[in-house]
């Protein structure tokens, strides 16, 4: 069929059939386009607990007589034969001020087995303001079996904090790990 | 509101009449009142399919224990079910109910259904824009619900069937259900929503481009409207559960993480893909029932609607701002107190048009020489439930509250008064006014009354009470219960009863009718029908408006 077969009603009943087409494409896009979207929203407004890096340099004072109590957990996914335990698992912290808490990791299986942590923080509006300089999680851990090893964190509460009135009543904010295997473990 | 020049249909030169064979017409068919036909039926079906499935539901739910899951469970699972696999059972049941009452029953029934037949005749058009493509959008209804009825027979989890909800949240439905149940429910959802979105293409197009000489925009019926600003939820949303359910299907099959979050993934961005759908979904099933009731309020009360443009722009904006609301569905899952306020005022912001429109209604009544016919006291308990149900959804946006209510009955009490009293009166409110259009027969007043009354007091009886019981703490999409429910759920459950023999009566009003109700005229609605529908025969013929009607200007 050429194109000259069709009268004007066909025409545009083809543009708006192609634009109502588009439009479902267009959103179909954006569906997926929130994959990356939603991360790099998470990770610039500390939403939903996601914490802050900062680099060794990161110039912050502490602020002295303003302490919170952080609380460590730590957790294995299910089936993944690890010991995971923080050494304290509760501290306290001058804001600002840098601390370093150390997790205690032991592969307990005979295999040599690679694992990446995830984290968040509780309450989620304190996310923005954790800020971590150094952390076992930004890379991956293998432990061979039967090792046990001990792994830093080293991190700060941004003074921004006092600042915040949604954290205006946050005594206490909790970290949390979960370890996960990077490939699969066989059982 | 409108005339029209010369009797349009009535002197074809060939006869406008002929249909194909049985096999061409129904199985072939391209007619959008025959497609409307075909979705009509299908949605009775689903309906009463969805609603012996929520029967089953009402009897455990009567008393607290468990009575019969278990022995349910058996004859799914085999005669060694366990406890657990009875509450997967459960899950199947709530899951099922709900995705057939909103994929299969409601959407196919006021969109296909009273979309495909209405709207060409009310803008004066011959037929849809793709008469094919409609065809297609229906049959693919079919397959979609043999997917989903399938799956509640091949493993899900713990036993057989998606036992995930209707909202399919992660991880539930990725790792906690392993087995094919849940894959076939989700491409069930893919094949439905593909359906459907062919189906706003062709209404879109439909109307924008074959209203008949006259028909402008602003002299749209108000139902047209409705299924324009439907059709572009539909568009818009639907892709986005599209690309939610791809991505669980690859998490589940492919070894993707995108809702993982032990592995870099979020199952909250499910949350948020599926809400973003999901609350304009809620208005996809409604927006068409409020078209349906602003037709019938104005012919049973012989005015135009008071204020025509305030109403549909009303829709617009309902359309518009229910995109950015969606997060009132996930008030419990930590967010700030500046998102929640946020979330809190833009959902209370749709009240407005929606009081717009109500208030809409009440003005064209008030002065109007009433009739109170069966799609007319059909449209008021609409009116008058959804309005309930209006109030609940705004006692539930505030993030605060909600945090108490969130996953009670008390939001159950909320969706069933918006939809199972709100859309499926106007269901049923449709049914009646067009039914001797469709059919060419009167249907009876009497059971129509009688069916009416008992419905409206059975649904009353079922779900007013779960807003005591959700007021008190009791969690939705549980079998059991603590002895303090048990009063209110046993009256719930006889709300039941009383609403399945207004629906028995229903049935008996259609069969009698369709064989022996009174040929129905043209219009038998009176002066107060206005819209194109009237001016042809009834039923219409089967190719109507051949030489186009040319809608004059008139006051209105
Ligand atoms: C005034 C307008 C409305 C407001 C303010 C409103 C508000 C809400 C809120 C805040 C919730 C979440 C409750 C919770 O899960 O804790 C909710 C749930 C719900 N609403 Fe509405 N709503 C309105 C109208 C409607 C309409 C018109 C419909 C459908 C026709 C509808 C259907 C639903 C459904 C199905 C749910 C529950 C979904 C689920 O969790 O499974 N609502 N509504
Ligand atoms: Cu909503």
């Amino acid at each position: 069929m050429t194109s000259s077969t069709f009268t004007d009603l066909d025409r545009r009943k083809r543009k708006t059939m192609m634009i109502g087409a588009a439009f479902a494409l267009g959103s179909l896009g954006l569906g997926f386009a929130s994959v990356p979207l939603y991360r790099v929203f998470c990770q610039v407004t500390g939403f939903n607990g996601t914490t802050q890096r900062a680099d060794a340099s990161a110039a912050v004072l502490p602020v002295s007589g303003r302490v919170l109590s952080i609380r460590f957990d730590a957790n294995v996914s299910p089936g993944m034969p690890w010991e995971f335990y923080p050494e304290h698992s509760t501290d306290t912290v001058t804001v600002g001020a840098r601390d370093m808490a150390i997790f205690v990791a032991k592969n307990l299986s005979d295999k040599p087995i690679s694992g990446s942590a995830v984290f968040n923080v509780t309450p989620t509006q304190a996310g923005a303001y954790f800020t971590k300089i150094q952390c076992f999680c930004f890379t991956e851990q293998t432990l061979q079996p039967g090792q046990e090893v001990r792994m830093p964190v080293l991190y700060y509460v941004d003074p921004k904090i006092l600042d915040d009135p949604d954290n205006k009543d946050v005594e206490e904010i909790t970290l949390s790990y979960t370890f996960n295997p990077v490939e699969k473990v066989e059982e | 509101m409108t005339t029209i020049a010369a009797d349009a249909h009535a002197h074809d030169h060939h006869d406008a009449d002929h249909k194909p064979a049985f096999f061409a017409r129904w199985f072939m068919s391209t007619n959008h009142k025959d497609i409307g036909t075909l979705y009509l039926i299908f949605a009775i079906i689903a309906g009463v399919i969805g609603g012996f499935i929520s029967g089953l539901m009402r009897i455990e739910l009567a008393e607290p224990g468990i009575q019969y899951l278990q022995t349910w469970a058996q004859i799914m699972d085999g005669p060694d079910a366990t406890l657990d696999q009875a509450y997967h059972l459960w899950n199947v049941l709530i899951t099922a109910h709900g995705l057939i009452m909103v994929f299969f029953m409601v959407m196919p029934a006021i969109i296909g259904g009273f979309g495909n037949w209405f709207v060409p005749i009310m803008i004066g058009a011959p037929d849809m824009a793709f008469p094919r493509m409609n065809n297609i959008s229906f049959w693919l209804l079919i397959p979609a619900f043999m997917l989903l009825l399938g799956s509640t027979f091949v493993p899900g989890g713990l036993g057989n069937g998606a036992g995930t909800g209707w909202t399919v949240y992660a991880p539930l439905s990725t790792s906690g259900s392993p087995g094919p149940a849940v894959d076939m429910a989700i491409l069930s959802l893919h094949i439905a929503g593909a359906s459907s979105i062919l189906g706003a293409i062709n209404f879109i197009t439909t109307i924008f481009n074959m209203r008949a000489p006259g028909m402008t925009l602003h002299k749209m019926p108000l139902f047209v409207w409705s299924v324009l600003v439907t059709a572009f939820l539909l568009l818009l949303a639907l892709p986005v559960l599209a690309a939610a359910i791809t991505m669980l299907l690859t998490d589940r099959n492919f070894g993707t993480v995108f809702y993982d979050g032990l592995r870099g993934g979020d199952p909250e961005l499910y949350q948020h893909l599926f809400w973003f759908f999901g609350h304009p979904e809620v208005y996809i099933m409604i927006l068409p029932g409020f078209g349906i009731v602003s037709q019938i309020v104005s012919t049973f009360s012989r005015k135009p609607v008071f204020g025509y443009l305030g109403m549909a722009y009303a829709m617009v904006a309902i359309g518009v701002v229910g995109f950015i609301v969606w997060a009132h569905h996930m008030f419990t899952t930590g967010m700030s107190v500046n998102v929640k306020m946020y979330f809190t005022a833009a959902t209370m912001v749709i009240a407005v048009p929606t009081g717009v429109k109500i208030f809409s209604w009440i003005a064209t009544m008030w002065g109007g020489s009433l009739s109170f016919k069966t799609p007319m006291v059909w449209a008021l308990g609409f009116i008058f439930m959804f309005t309930v149900g209006g109030v609940t959804g705004v006692v539930l946006a505030n993030g605060g509250v909600d945090d108490v209510l969130h996953d009670t009955y008390y939001v159950v009490a909320h969706f069933h008064y918006v939809l199972s009293l709100g859309a499926v009166f106007a269901l049923f409110a449709g049914f009646y006014y067009w039914f001797p259009k469709m059919t060419g027969r009167m249907y009876s007043e009497l059971l129509g009354q009688l069916h009416f009354w008992i419905f409206f007091i059975g649904v009353n009886v079922l779900f007013f009470p779960m807003h005591f019981v959700g007021l008190s703490g009791m969690p939705r999409r549980y079998p059991d219960y603590p002895e303090a429910f048990a009063y209110w759920n046993s009256i719930a459950s006889q709300g039941y009863n009383i609403l399945i023999i207004g629906v028995a009566i229903w049935f008996v009003n259609i069969f009698w009718s369709l064989f022996a109700g009174k040929k129905a005229e043209g219009n038998p609605w009176g002066e107060g029908a206005t819209t194109l529908e009237w001016t042809l025969s009834s039923p219409p013929p089967y190719h109507q408006f051949e030489t186009l009607p040319v809608i004059e200007d008139a006051h209105h």
